[in-house]
């Protein structure tokens, strides 16, 4: 249990299922802006600490612009944080570094939103595959790497493997891509699997499979996954916990049902009652507006207050002058507001009951 | 419609015709690329007046195509085949017009002016170098011939519209957000009054709590203005919500069409059973999430009969046979048709799904 996260006394719903094995401690990540001579600093990512745990799935939900790819690329060793640390079992690492960075990306692998781009199209799928394994399982001999390939390949289910592998990446459909991404990303023997959008790029009636794939193999290689998603209903449905990002921090964590169905910050609240309810056919649609979005200005590093106060119903002076922390809700879950007392009454009370509870007991 | 039923009465279900006439009338048409692929197969619906008819489909089903073929933006190598598209708009002649036997003179008159198109992509569809001022000006000038001051006035009327303040006239389309050029995309087709918009994926780039304002003001400006939406989009969620009215495509073809009442309670086409079972929804009780096995098909290598045989869990050999001729569904509204003869809203109940959900993870 990472140290930002016990002091705030939250524990991740995804820690029941073993042990941690990445964490993000207060990562921060700024880039520089010119506008001719004015500079400006845009803090893509602040303070954001989370932990990914073996067998497990975390969510990372925010809309486009909210940093959560930025905190997938840090932790993949992509981009190197301006602040805060990664550590692996509990060491500190920097993946950025020379030396460390091979080492590190074999226990840490990514799958990347678009599989049209992210494979080489003069390669064929044996070639993108053999490379990680003989970089990573350090496998010699044609037998040995044949062997291990077609099992790879039938691992993500495209069968017959040997055909497969003979193909190149404009032969497959956008989900059997995505598949020999998985499997590529599986090549390298890892234990933790950053998917970043994985399925968005896809059709809707494959999405699915491809979850399901993903769950599989969570359970079978025992992966902590993060799962970066703008599709709040699917982290519903894959991750154990989610955490909610806006303007590079996050607003809200807890596990999914619970985050989805009794959401407690403002800017949740709006996201689940954007989301489409198929139930309410041919009905009206709901008013969920909230004021202009200024995306890029809100992450300024001059910004203070809550970073979502511009938009929010519920902001008052104290939301535009100090930004909130992450407040403990309950046992498993935290959000960053003022003014949960307003958002999110019921759930206070509740835990306020909880706690008495315990007490007597 | 008499002209229409006689000439095309066979591909015409009786049970379809709506107690309104239509604004835009389809029948039986067919969009081929490169003369062997067929990417929209013999297709037939039609819009009411004030209708938001919903055209749901996965990528390469054709529902784009379909779109641009009705406005004859199609380039080569895509060419119409057959069929006509009908509009009876109340600018135009009694009985209608054949949009697709216009010159291109007639059919620029209506362009805009009747029907008009938002597109998915408005960063690509403004033009980077000029002003949303000039952009919406053209659409005035080619159609409505105003006086000076009527413009001016015309042009404030149209951002106040969507909810844009007026001093972004002045803006070029980079200085706007994605939403605010959607918006403008929105006032564009709408500056000249049309009475059949075509929505090609409208909201599918911006996020989703953006989506939801600009659907809220679609669904507003429609009960004010009373045109048609024809509204194309690949998530189906969003039409049941939307749409008074969806017909579900697959592989060039109509497989389904119905209210959205009767799509979301008693889909009949297995296809739209097993959308309707693939997303996950934040609302209401966690449900078993299904899911289509298979791929999506390959339109130049389509199988013969049904093309949803090699991904049915109902498929037998029969569907090689069938027609794909849109019939009411049993037991439900004449309205209601679907492509499949065999399958019912029942059968698909007691058939349990093939692919396991992913939903054993959840904390429940």
């Amino acid at each position: 249990m990472s140290e930002q996260l016990a002091s705030a006394g939250v524990i991740s719903a995804a820690a029941a299922r073993g042990p941690l094995v990445l964490e993000a401690r207060s990562l921060g990540k700024d880039f520089k802006l010119s506008h001719g001579w004015h500079r400006d600093i845009l803090s893509a990512v602040r303070g954001v600490s989370l932990g990914l745990y073996q067998s497990a799935v975390v969510a990372l939900v925010g809309e486009s612009g909210s940093g959560k790819s930025t905190v997938s690329r840090m932790l993949a060793g992509q981009e190197r944080p301006t602040t805060g640390e990664i550590a692996l079992d509990g060491e500190t690492v920097q993946p950025w570094t020379h030396g460390q960075f091979r080492p590190y990306k074999s226990n840490v692998q990514m799958i990347f939103q678009d599989p049209f781009a992210s494979l080489n199209s003069v390669h064929k799928v044996r070639y993108a595959l053999a490379r990680p394994v003989r970089l990573h399982q350090h496998l010699k001999g044609h037998n040995a790497i044949e062997a291990e390939l077609e099992r790879l390949v039938e691992r993500v289910r495209l069968t017959p493997a040997q055909q497969f592998l003979a193909k190149y990446p404009h032969e497959l459909s956008g989900g059997q891509r995505q598949r020999v991404a998985i499997a590529r990303a599986l090549a390298a023997q890892p234990r933790v699997l950053l998917a970043d959008e994985p399925v968005s790029m896809l059709d809707v009636s494959i999405r699915l499979e491809v979850l399901d794939l993903l769950d599989e193999l969570r359970s079978q290689f025992q992966l902590a996954v993060l799962y970066v998603t703008h599709d709040i209903a699917s982290a519903r449905y894959f991750a154990d916990d989610t955490l909610v990002m806006y303007a590079g921090e996050i607003v809200e964590r807890g596990p999914s049902e619970d985050v989805t169905q009794q959401p407690a910050h403002p800017y949740t609240q709006l996201l689940v009652a954007s989301a489409p309810d198929p139930d309410n056919f041919a009905g009206e649609i709901r008013p969920a507006s909230s004021g202009e979005v200024r995306r890029a200005g809100s992450a300024l590093s001059t910004t203070v207050g809550c970073r979502f106060a511009p938009r929010c119903p519920l902001a008052e002076d104290r939301c535009r002058a100090q930004a909130p922390p992450l407040l403990q809700v309950s046992a498993q879950r935290a959000a960053a507001c003022w003014r949960l007392d307003v958002a999110a009454p019921d759930l206070l009370h509740r835990t306020q009951e909880e706690r008495e509870e315990a007490i007597k007991t | 419609m008499s002209a229409v039923n006689t000439a095309e009465s066979e591909s015409m279900p009786s049970a379809e015709a709506t107690q309104q006439e239509a604004v835009l009338e389809v029948r039986d048409l067919s969009v081929v690329y490169d003369l062997d692929t067929k990417a929209v197969d013999h297709v037939d619906f039609e819009l009411a007046p004030g209708e938001t008819l919903g055209l749901a489909g996965e990528s390469g089903s054709g529902k784009s195509t379909l779109a641009l073929g009705l406005c004859r933006l199609l380039r080569p190598p895509a060419v119409i085949t057959s069929g006509s598209v009908i509009y009876r708009g109340s600018r135009v002649a009694p009985g209608g017009v054949d949009l697709l036997e216009l010159s291109s003179r007639e059919l620029r008159k209506l362009r805009w002016r009747e029907i008009s198109i938002v597109f998915q992509s408005a960063m690509n569809a403004l033009n980077p170098v000029l002003r949303i001022r000039d952009q919406l000006g053209d659409v005035l000038d080619a159609h409505l011939h105003l006086r000076r001051g009527e413009r001016h006035d015309r042009l404030n009327t149209l951002l106040d519209l969507v909810g844009i303040p007026r001093e972004r006239l002045r803006s070029y389309p980079h200085e706007l957000s994605g939403g605010m050029r959607q918006r403008v995309m929105i006032a564009m087709a709408l500056a000249a009054d049309p009475e059949v918009v075509i929505m090609d994926e409208p909201t599918t780039a911006l996020d989703v709590v953006v989506q939801r304002e600009i659907l809220g003001q679609i669904v507003e400006l429609q009960n004010r203005l009373n045109f048609a939406i024809l509204f194309i989009t690949h998530d189906l969620s969003l039409l049941l919500e939307t749409a008074d009215r969806i017909a579900v495509m697959y592989a060039g073809k109509l497989v389904e069409v119905g209210s959205a009442e009767q799509i979301h309670n008693r889909p009949a086409h297995p296809y739209t059973q097993g959308l309707l079972g693939s997303f996950p929804s934040v609302h209401g009780a966690r449900k078993e999430l299904a899911g289509i096995p298979g791929t999506p098909p390959d339109l130049r290598s389509l199988p013969p009969g049904c093309p949803f045989v090699p991904r049915c869990n109902h498929a037998t050999e029969k569907c090689r046979g069938i027609d794909m001729r849109m019939n009411p569904v049993p037991g439900s509204d004449p309205s209601h048709l679907s492509a499949c003869p065999f399958v019912t809203f029942e059968m698909a109940k007691a058939n349990t799904p093939k692919v396991k959900a992913a939903t054993s993870n959840g904390p429940t």
